[in-house]
């Protein structure tokens, strides 16, 4: 209980405080659009079949895009040293972790919301057709997003480069979760059925699990030097 | 014993920041940590607050690991930031940090403490419009607001301003008064030498004296590096 309490106040916190200046999901969001409009001009629809790649378009914007929301997530500590105040605080690594990637989750989510009909309306396909099993992959693949980004995050936090950092050393750990998403995604908006595809949904699934778990057990001896 | 500290050594990377550093503090009693700069005092108090594990050695609080939340629950820290968040108002910040460290009602405590500390009137706006001396008062209220056991203050009567330090040396008399102990490294020795009934003197990591205060270091802040340290 207190674990969860702890988790809910930062996660409140953050989003309150996200909210109000609105530079991390403003950027993120901006971004995003930016790149589907220009790979809507990049790629000639008479020569690509746009369902065929729409998966890999999808989660290649949203990868990039949330490099600037998880950048900011420990980062945002430093000013006025709130991360030390944290720290000392009861708190346990694994609450402040949690509650920082249910932030980061949300604000994910909902950059992804307002991204789809633009993707939908841009490269004229129609994604709502396994509307049910797409919310899935999207929130599995996110969360895929969340934990590793959050993580690195608070690894990098301390660095002056960690703008750089982060993508570097993020992208290559989500390689699994990212083709497993745009295999997915690529499936559900072409109209196949799901069923030949269980396994990339299992290893999504795994994925999040065993990376949840490492992150949680991980995450105080990354904070505490 | 509220705080003990025995051999402790902090590395960072070949350089012994720490060396063999030990003493103890008892409730009801405040140590100045002092030692001029690089003499490892921020060091030792991060260790104490949990914020840094020592090389080698050990430091308990109340018998327990400084890492340990019920621990963390009964200490108060404040570093060289203020530790409070510019988006979120008075109120919010004080609430958040009630909640962290489980008082009974969070809007009770924080509507306490903003009354305490001069700040009701603008509880509910920004910390990023307050002026610097209002940051600071805030800053205590948070430290402080959740009644601790055992108070760590690193450096804290610099930059403030005349009204925060005496809101600041209010509230520790208050807190040695209730049996509280607290550790504060401080180059401002006269206000430190003022509450402190101990002295623990660092000379570049190590152990210069520790000890009781006497009243040679109260009146002559000077003496305690003339008589074991470095001038």
């Amino acid at each position: 209980m207190t674990f969860l309490r702890h988790s809910l106040a930062i996660a409140v916190k953050d989003l309150r405080a996200e909210m109000r200046t609105k530079e991390a999901i403003n950027a993120s969001l901006a971004f995003a659009v930016v790149i589907l409009v220009l790979f809507s001009f990049a790629i000639d629809p008479e020569v690509v079949a746009m369902a065929e790649i729409s998966g890999g378009v999808l989660w290649m914007v949203f990868a990039f895009a949330s490099a600037l929301i998880l950048n900011r997530s420990f980062a945002r500590e430093l000013s006025n040293d709130c991360l030390d105040a944290l720290i000392a605080s009861p708190v346990s690594g694994a609450a402040l972790f949690f509650g920082k990637a249910l932030a980061n989750f949300a604000l994910l989510v909902a950059v992804e919301i307002v991204c789809l009909p633009v993707f939908g309306v841009l490269y004229n396909v129609r994604w709502t057709r396994g509307l049910g099993w797409l919310a899935a992959v999207v929130l599995l693949a996110t969360w895929a997003l969340t934990v590793i980004g959050t993580m690195f995050s608070a690894l990098t936090v301390n660095l002056r480069l960690r703008e750089l950092m982060l993508p570097t050393l993020v992208y290559p750990m989500l390689i699994p979760a990212l083709m497993a998403a745009m295999q997915l995604t690529t499936v559900l908006i072409t109209g196949q059925p799901i069923g030949e595809n269980w396994l990339w949904l299992r290893l999504l699934a795994g994925f999040d699990i065993i990376f949840t778990a490492l992150a949680l057990a991980l995450v105080e001896t990354v904070l505490v030097r | 014993m509220a705080v003990a500290v025995e051999g402790v050594w902090k590395y960072f990377g070949d350089y012994p920041a720490l060396r063999d550093i030990s003493f103890t503090a008892s409730g009801g009693s405040c140590l100045a940590l002092v030692g001029r700069n690089g003499a490892g005092k921020t060091t030792l108090l991060r260790i104490l607050a949990g914020l840094s594990a020592a090389s080698r050695g050990r430091a308990t609080i109340f018998g327990g690991d400084a890492r340990d939340p019920g621990t963390r629950r009964r200490t108060g820290y404040i570093g060289h930031g203020i530790a409070v968040y510019d988006e979120l108002s008075a109120r919010e910040n004080l609430e958040l940090f009630a909640r962290l460290y489980g008082v009974a009602d969070p809007a009770e405590a924080a509507s306490d403490w903003l009354e305490r500390t001069g700040l009701a009137a603008v509880g509910d706006g920004l910390a990023r419009e307050f002026s610097r001396g209002m940051r600071q008062r805030l800053a205590i209220a948070r430290a402080f607001l959740h009644a601790p056991g055992l108070m760590l203050l690193d450096e804290p009567f610099t930059s403030l301003d005349d009204r925060a330090i005496a809101l600041m040396q209010e509230l520790l008399r208050q807190a040695l008064a209730r049996g509280a102990t607290v550790v504060m490294s401080t180059h401002q020795l006269r206000e430190a030498l003022e509450l402190a009934t101990h002295v623990c003197l660092l000379v570049r990591g190590r152990g210069g004296h520790f000890g009781e205060r006497t009243a040679e270091m109260a009146g002559d802040p000077g003496y305690l590096y003339r008589q074991y340290g470095e001038l």
